[in-house]
C-alpha cells in the first residue's frame, strides 16, 4: 500500500511541486503513462457516445466516406476531368478522402481542445495532453474501419482485376499515416493554445482546413498533367508528399520523394514540438481567461 | 505523526479585472518588451490588494497575496472566508487547476481533488460506464475502479439501473453516483469543496462517514467552506482568509472565533443625542441595544443564545396610549414575525422596551430588525427600519449531519416526544 510507503520514507524529499511555470519542453511522459486508462475511457467514450441513438450506429464511419467518394467520383472525375491512370476513380478518391478525413477530424477536434473541455479542465487536473491524444486514438479507430472497407475493394481489384498495381513500400504506410496525424495534432494543439486568448483563429480554423484541402492531392494527384505545373507550390504543404506516397505505394502512381518526404517529417516534429511547448504553457493558466 | 505533506510557500495569484480577452494583445507586447530590455513587469506591479468593497484602482488584483501554510499528514484541514476571499482560488491552485503567479507548493502524495461532483459524466454513457469515466478523470487507474465498483455501486444505492445511460437517471440518483464515485477515492491528500452539501440528510451522513474513514486512516483532507458547522464538525485545524491574505491559522475553534469576529457586521447598539434622535414631535427614538446572555467565555450569538433586544424612546405627548411593535426580517428580507407590546398610557419623558427572544428559538440568520412606535393600537407615530443588525450562528450539532436547518424559526418549546 503506498500508505506505508510514505509512512517509511521519513525523508525530506517532495513528490511533486506546483509553480508558476515549466521548464520549456517538461512532457512528463511518466504522468501520462500513469493516467493511460483515463485515455482509454475518453477514447472508448467517443467510439459509444457517437452514434448512440442512431439507427444504423457505427455503420456511418462507412457511409459518410461512401458518399463522398462518389460525390468526389462525379465532380473530379467526371466533370473537372482529373486523370487518374489505371487506377479505378472510386478507389483512388476513397483513400484520399479515408485520409484525408482522419486528418481533418484530428485537427477539427483538437484545436477545441480548451474551449471544449474548459468545464472539465475548471474543475480536475489530468495531464490535459490526455484529450488531444485521446481524440487521435478515436480518430483512428474510426480510420480503421474505413481503411478496412477502402482494402477490401483494393485486393478486389489488385488481386482479382488486377488492374492496380502495388508495391513494397505499403510497408511504410503506417509510419507515413502516424506523420500524418501528428501533423495534425501538432496544428490543433498550438491552434487551440492560441484560441484561448485570442478567439479569432476558431473562426480561421474551420474554413482554412476546407481550403487546405484543395491544396493537398485529395481530389487529384501531382502526376496529373493539369496539376504539374503547380508541383513544387503544392510540395510545400507537408501533407501533400504524404499522400503522393500513399498513393505510389497501393497504386503505384503518385510520387515518392524521399526529399520533399523529409521535410514534412522535419515539419511536423518542429510543429509537434513549438505546440506542445505552447501547449503545456497555455495549460497552466487557461483557466483563468476562458 | 507530523509529516508535512504540504507546503506552501508564497503563493500569489494576480487576476486581470475587467473583460478578459481584450487589448491582451498590446498588453502582452508591452509586457513582452519589458522583459526583453531586462526590466520589471510593468503590469504586475500595479497590483493591489482584493478588496471588493473598495473600487478599483488597477487592472490587476492578487486574489492571493503571499500565502504561507504548512499541512502536515493525517490533518483534516479547513479553509474558510467569505465569498471572494480566495478560497476557491487557493482551491484551484492546490488542485492544478490554475498555476499561481509566484510561490511553490511542495507536495508529497497524489492530490485528488473534489471541486465538483460528477466532472466528465456523459448523459449518454451508462452509470457503469460513467463510473469507470469519472473515476478515472479523479485519477483512479481502471483497476483501482475494478476492485471497488461493487462498493461504488452499493454506496450509491442505484444497483438496478447501472446499465441505463445517466441521461434517464433522477436527479438524486445522478448525484448520488456521482458522489459514490468521489467518496471511494484513495488519494493520499484529498481536496473537498462545497459538494458535500448535496444530497438528503441521509446521504451526506454517510458521505460524512466515509470521509471520517479517510482521515483516519492517515490520509490528509482539505475542506473549503464558509459553512462554519461543517467545519468545525470535520476539520482539526483551520485557516481563514481574508482579502487573499491569511487572517488566521490555527485550531478550529480558534480561527473560527476570529471570523466570526472579524466577518459579521453586526449592528448591535445604536444610540443618539437627543437632537438628532431620529422621530418627530410626537415621539423619538434615543437608544437600540442587542443584549446577549452569553454562556462561557464564547462571544458569539448561536441559536442557542438568549438575548434581549432593548430600546429607549422620548415620549412628547403626556397620557398619549403607545404600544411598541417589533419586526424581524431575514437576510433574504422576508419579515419572519412582529411582535408588539400592550397598549400603555404613558407620561411625557423617557420610556424603555424591552423584548426577551429566548435562546434555542431563532433559526441561524441574519436578522434586521424595524422598530415601530404605534399611537392607540392603529397607527405609527414613527418607525424607523433597519435599526438593530445581528447574526444568529448555529450552534454545535451533536449529529453528524449539518446541512442547513430549514426553516425561518427553530423552536423548541413544542412537547415533542418519542416514545
Amino acid at each position: 500500500m503506498t500508505n506505508e510507503k510514505i509512512l517509511n520514507s521519513n525523508d525530506d524529499k517532495w513528490d511533486s511541486n506546483i509553480t508558476p511555470s515549466n521548464k520549456l519542453l517538461d512532457l512528463n511522459i511518466k504522468e501520462l503513462w500513469q493516467y493511460r486508462d483515463l485515455l482509454f475511457l475518453f477514447v472508448k467514450k467517443d467510439i459509444i457516445t457517437v452514434y448512440k441513438q442512431t439507427i444504423l450506429g457505427p455503420i456511418w464511419f462507412i457511409i459518410q466516406p461512401i458518399l463522398t467518394t462518389f460525390v468526389f467520383v462525379i465532380l473530379f472525375s467526371k466533370m473537372a476531368g482529373f486523370d487518374t491512370g489505371n487506377v479505378p476513380p472510386f478507389l483512388f478518391y476513397m483513400i484520399s478522402i479515408t485520409l484525408w478525413s482522419y486528418f481533418a477530424d484530428t485537427l477539427n477536434i483538437t484545436s477545441k481542445t480548451f474551449t471544449d473541455n474548459a468545464n472539465i479542465f475548471g474543475k480536475v487536473y489530468f495531464p490535459r495532453l490526455i484529450l488531444p491524444l485521446s481524440k487521435v486514438f478515436s480518430g483512428f479507430i474510426k480510420f480503421l474501419i474505413q481503411f478496412a472497407f477502402f482494402m477490401a475493394f483494393w485486393l478486389y481489384y489488385t488481386l482479382i482485376d488486377k488492374s492496380v498495381v502495388s508495391n513494397w513500400y505499403i510497408l511504410i504506410t503506417p509510419f507515413l499515416l502516424l506523420i500524418m496525424v501528428t501533423l495534425g495534432l501538432g496544428f490543433g494543439i498550438l491552434i487551440t493554445s492560441l484560441t484561448t486568448k485570442y478567439r479569432d483563429l476558431t473562426f480561421l480554423i474551420t474554413f482554412g482546413v476546407q481550403l487546405l484541402m484543395y491544396g493537398t492531392p485529395v481530389a487529384y494527384s501531382l502526376t496529373d498533367t493539369k496539376v504539374e505545373k503547380y508541383k513544387n507550390i503544392l510540395l510545400l504543404n507537408p501533407l501533400t508528399s504524404i499522400f503522393e506516397a500513399f498513393k505510389f505505394a497501393f497504386f503505384g502512381r503518385g510520387e515518392f520523394n524521399l526529399f520533399w518526404l523529409s521535410y514534412s517529417v522535419i515539419f511536423t516534429l518542429l510543429l509537434l514540438i513549438i505546440g506542445i511547448i505552447v501547449f503545456k504553457n497555455v495549460e497552466k493558466r487557461f483557466i483563468d481567461v476562458v | 505523526m507530523s509529516r508535512e505533506v504540504i507546503k506552501v510557500e508564497h503563493i500569489s495569484k494576480l487576476y486581470r479585472l475587467g473583460q478578459v480577452g481584450t487589448g491582451t494583445l498590446s498588453h502582452d507586447l508591452k509586457r513582452w518588451w519589458a522583459v526583453v530590455r531586462g526590466k520589471e513587469d510593468p503590469f504586475l506591479k500595479v497590483g493591489v490588494e482584493n478588496d471588493r468593497t473598495s473600487k478599483k484602482a488597477s487592472d490587476y488584483a492578487w486574489a492571493l497575496k503571499d500565502i504561507n501554510f504548512n499541512i502536515n499528514q493525517g490533518d483534516t484541514f479547513g479553509i474558510i472566508g467569505k465569498n471572494g476571499a480566495g478560497k476557491s482560488t487557493l482551491l484551484k491552485i492546490l488542485s492544478k487547476v490554475t498555476s499561481p503567479t509566484e510561490g511553490i507548493i511542495k507536495v508529497r502524495g497524489r492530490i485528488a481533488s473534489l471541486l465538483e461532483v460528477g466532472t466528465g459524466f456523459h448523459p449518454e454513457l451508462t452509470g457503469k460506464e460513467n463510473i469507470y469515466m469519472n473515476g478515472a478523470i479523479l485519477g483512479m487507474t481502471k483497476k483501482e475502479i475494478d476492485r471497488k465498483f461493487d462498493e461504488i455501486v452499493d454506496f450509491s444505492g442505484v444497483a438496478l439501473y447501472v446499465n441505463t445511460p445517466v441521461k434517464r437517471y433522477s436527479s438524486g440518483m445522478y448525484v448520488r453516483l456521482a458522489f459514490a464515485v468521489a467518496a471511494h477515492l484513495e488519494p493520499e491528500i484529498l481536496i473537498v469543496d462545497e459538494v458535500l452539501a448535496v444530497g438528503d440528510a441521509e446521504f451526506q451522513k454517510k458521505c460524512l462517514g466515509k470521509m471520517g474513514d479517510v482521515a483516519s486512516h492517515g490520509r490528509t483532507i482539505i475542506f473549503v467552506s464558509h459553512n462554519m458547522q461543517a467545519v468545525q464538525s470535520l476539520c482539526k485545524t483551520a485557516l481563514y482568509l481574508k482579502a487573499g491574505q491569511i487572517a488566521d491559522i490555527g485550531t478550529t475553534e480558534s480561527v473560527i472565533n476570529t471570523y466570526m469576529s472579524r466577518e459579521i457586521r453586526n449592528c448591535y447598539s445604536q444610540k443618539w443625542d437627543f437632537e438628532n434622535a431620529p422621530g418627530n414631535e410626537l415621539a423619538k427614538i434615543i437608544s437600540a441595544e442587542v443584549i446577549p446572555y452569553f454562556k462561557d467565555d464564547v462571544n458569539i450569538i448561536d441559536t442557542s443564545t438568549a438575548f434581549d433586544l432593548k430600546f429607549e424612546f422620548y415620549n412628547a405627548v403626556q397620557n398619549q396610549i403607545i404600544n411598541l411593535s417589533l419586526l424581524f426580517y431575514s437576510s433574504a428580507g422576508n419579515c419572519i414575525f412582529n411582535v408588539g407590546t400592550g397598549m400603555k398610557t404613558l407620561d411625557k419623558g423617557m420610556h424603555t422596551g424591552i423584548l426577551k427572544i429566548p435562546g434555542k428559538f431563532l433559526n441561524d440568520n441574519i436578522y434586521t430588525i424595524t422598530l415601530m412606535i404605534v399611537k392607540e393600537g392603529s397607527s405609527a407615530l414613527f418607525y424607523l427600519e433597519d435599526i438593530l443588525t445581528f447574526e444568529v450562528v448555529d450552534e454545535p450539532r451533536t449529529s453528524a449531519w449539518y446541512g442547513k436547518w430549514e426553516g425561518a424559526v427553530r423552536p423548541t418549546l413544542f412537547e415533542f416526544e418519542l416514545k
